[in-house]
């Protein structure tokens, strides 16, 4: 039976199949993408640069100045490709495992490890860890009860659409997250108002130590937009093209008044959830060697190697070239001064009210206190 | 007797419910294969197999509406919340429907679950990961909620809240799951719901505390006695509610002065409730003001969050305050 209008929405095979652009070892599998050298040259770059980030920052964690960290290795090709789908102006919301896309929004990699340092120039003020996001770069930072900003970027595309701007929001939320009520009820007003958002779901395979098929029983993510009249699209997440074709396609959508569309980025997390995890408790080293075989900068190196857009030399020489400053950004970062103890108790109302200011005295106080005891709390 | 630390001490309190009682279930996010986040549950799911100890989807809402339709059933399950910070998806449920369900039935359906989860700070957790909510408990009427401060009390709390006919939401303060440890009995025990623990006896101010802040206010309790010879009595609470009120009123009888100790941020926090309860009914018991050390009244922050949270030298500048009043 048709049903009317609903043709595109009810689009099974690419919510079911897997788009793909390169295949694992980095050879196109549908002739060559029609896409600017530049713009590839930069996809791996971003990715380089995320990795040596997403490297430094588990090295800073284990050294124990930062708190904790979510690690992106073998995830940076959706992140990149995604946000490079949007313009300046559109919005982005964040989950906690997306460096990538905050370097393509233009955060640098200082504001970043200012950030997760807690040093005096962090800019959200030593609020959280692993989360990331500046208003200049129309990034709203990522709550961490997972799939809480999903309805907020449906939210604030319905609010540009209501104000006649033409901008697009999009949100990346996890697995696990397609299981939280925000998911169902973000899905669900995206349909009904025809908010112009793209939802990337980065379905890396694990929620901590909790695999897919636990997560659902449908078949794939992507087939979930359909009952909320969202068309879904099931992508290679490891495919950094393939990432950034479906995502400008959404993106167009979006922007032209058809509504939401959610991709499912299938790619996997390599590293343990977060610095406190052990998956060794919980999985297999096969199937993570599997998947290392398939991790995106790999295949994209190969890929602009064999056309002829990068020597064995030039990927060495940018390698050093990002390995060098970002570790000159690291050094900078660690001697900066921290957060003074102040900042704990701004910013919690516009005005601080009476209770808070009286607050401020007890804290002040009890420092004096503390050092004229002589205590030092760890 | 065996020496064990609160995580050994709860994972003992469930192996042996599971034992006793086949209708005791598990269930939560990473309980079973992972252990728990914090391995609580390590190894029951080898015990007692996956129908017993569940796997979840990510979705606490699920988690809590699940496990009071079990309990509705005839099981007793015991739910884990990862982080307490994580439970607000799951309020409607709680509110709703744990807390409310005797009373909405008559009394003809009765809802015998346990909310168990890790709370407070001090784990450099940040805002999403060292909250202590209990007051939204408290406050709601059809709860029961605790929250231990040693292995012994852990694992004798935990057994009698899975025995409780209403539903218990039960805090573990994380940041003493390892580093307290005691001699535990490797046997059946249980610790009675409601009943405070003295901890230390002073004759002078009392302290009314529970969870981690039991041990900043005997370091404090400690300095004073140093410093002015003054004596401490400190209590841990242990039931958060319904409280011991007779314990509180006995140790004021004595010592006349009363500092309430707790993470949970000030302003209508559980304190204000054991402060007015005492100003309403037992004020002539009193010399002089109550003090309350408390975490801020702003959310959680991850820098500097031993100044954030009651710390030695803020407990001791309410003492000094009670005291020389």
């Amino acid at each position: 039976m048709e049903v009317l209008g609903s043709r595109d929405i009810l689009n099974l095979d690419r919510a079911l199949g897997l788009y793909r652009v390169l295949d694992e070892d980095g050879n196109p599998v549908a002739g060559e993408p029609s896409l600017p050298d530049k713009l590839l040259l930069d996809m791996y770059t971003y990715m380089i640069r995320a990795r040596i980030l997403d490297g430094w920052l588990l090295k800073l964690q284990r050294m124990g100045r930062v708190a904790l960290h979510a690690p992106n290795k073998g995830q940076e090709a959706s992140a990149v490709g995604a946000t490079l789908a949007l313009k300046r102006e559109d919005w982005l919301f964040p989950s906690y495992r997306e460096l990538g896309a905050l370097l393509v929004r233009g955060m640098t990699e200082e504001e970043i490890l200012d950030r997760a340092l807690t040093t005096i120039d962090d800019p959200l003020k030593g609020s959280d860890f692993a989360i990331y996001g500046h208003r200049k770069y129309n990034i709203v930072p990522a709550p961490v009860p997972v799939a809480n900003q999903i309805p907020h970027a449906v939210g604030a595309a319905l609010a540009a659409k209501i104000m006649g701007d033409k901008i697009v929001t999009m949100t990346f939320f996890g697995d696990g997250s397609t299981s939280r009520g925000d998911f169902h009820a973000g899905l669900n007003f995206a349909g009904v108002f025809k908010a112009p958002v793209v939802f990337v779901n980065q379905n890396n395979q694990w929620a901590i130590s909790v695999p897919l098929k636990r997560q659902t029983a449908a078949p794939t993510i992507a087939v979930k937009g359909i009952a909320y009249g969202v068309p879904g699209i099931r992508v290679d997440g490891n495919d950094v093209i393939a990432v950034y074709t479906v995502a400008r396609e959404a993106v167009e959508r979006a922007r032209s008044g058809e509504g939401p569309t959610l991709i499912e980025a299938v790619t996997y997390r390599l590293g343990p959830h977060t610095t406190a995890d052990d998956p060794t408790r919980y999985r297999g080293e096969e199937e993570v060697k599997e998947w290392e075989r398939r991790e995106p900068l790999r295949r994209m190196r190969r890929y602009l190697i064999s056309r002829g857009l990068l020597t064995e030399e030039e990927d060495k020489a940018l390698w050093s070239e990002w390995e060098k400053r970002i570790e000159e950004t690291v050094v900078k970062v660690l001697e900066k001064p921290p957060l003074p103890p102040e900042v704990i108790l701004e910013d919690v109302y516009e005005e601080p009210p009476w209770n808070l200011k009286e607050q401020m005295k007890e804290l002040r106080e009890s420092i004096r206190l503390l050092k004229e005891l002589g205590i030092e709390l760890e | 007797m065996p020496v064990m630390n609160m995580v050994q001490a709860l994972n003992q309190a469930l192996r042996e419910e599971m034992a006793r009682d086949p209708r005791v279930v598990v269930l939560g996010e990473d309980v079973g294969r992972r252990g728990g986040v914090f391995l609580v549950t390590e190894g029951l799911i080898d015990e007692f197999g996956e129908m017993r100890v569940i796997d979840t989807p990510l979705s606490e809402m699920g988690i809590i509406g699940v496990a009071i339709g079990m309990a509705l059933y005839g099981l007793r399950p015991v739910a884990e919340i990862q982080f307490i910070d994580f439970v607000y998806e799951a309020f409607d449920q709680i509110v709703s429907n744990m807390a409310k369900i005797r009373y909405r039935t008559g009394g003809m359906y009765s809802v015998p679950m346990v909310l168990r989860s890790p709370c407070c700070g001090g784990i450099r957790g940040g805002m999403h990961h060292s909250q202590s909510p209990e007051a939204y408990f408290m406050h709601t009427a059809g709860l029961i909620t605790v929250m231990p401060s040693t292995p012994y009390d852990a694992k004798g709390l935990l057994k009698a809240s899975i025995r409780s006919n209403d539903p218990v939401i039960f805090l573990e303060p994380k940041s003493i799951y390892r580093t307290i440890k005691e001699e535990v009995p490797d046997r059946d025990y249980t610790v009675p719901l409601g009943k405070a623990r003295l901890v230390r006896e002073g004759n002078d101010v009392t302290i009314v505390t529970w969870g981690a802040m039991v041990y900043q206010s005997l370091e404090a309790a400690k300095l004073v006695e140093e410093k002015h010879g003054w004596s401490v009595e400190v209590i841990d609470l242990r039931t958060l509610f319904p409280y011991d009120k007779d314990a509180i009123i006995e140790s004021l009888e004595k010592t006349e002065r009363l500092v309430i100790v707790h993470e949970a941020p000030k302003t209508a926090g559980p304190g204000a409730e054991i402060a007015a309860y005492i100003a309403e009914n037992h004020i002539e018991l009193l010399r002089g003001p109550i003090a309350r050390v408390t975490g801020f009244d702003t959310p959680f922050p991850l820098v500097h969050e031993k100044l954030y949270m009651p710390n030695i030298a803020r407990i001791y500048m309410a003492l000094k305050k009670v005291m020389q009043y």
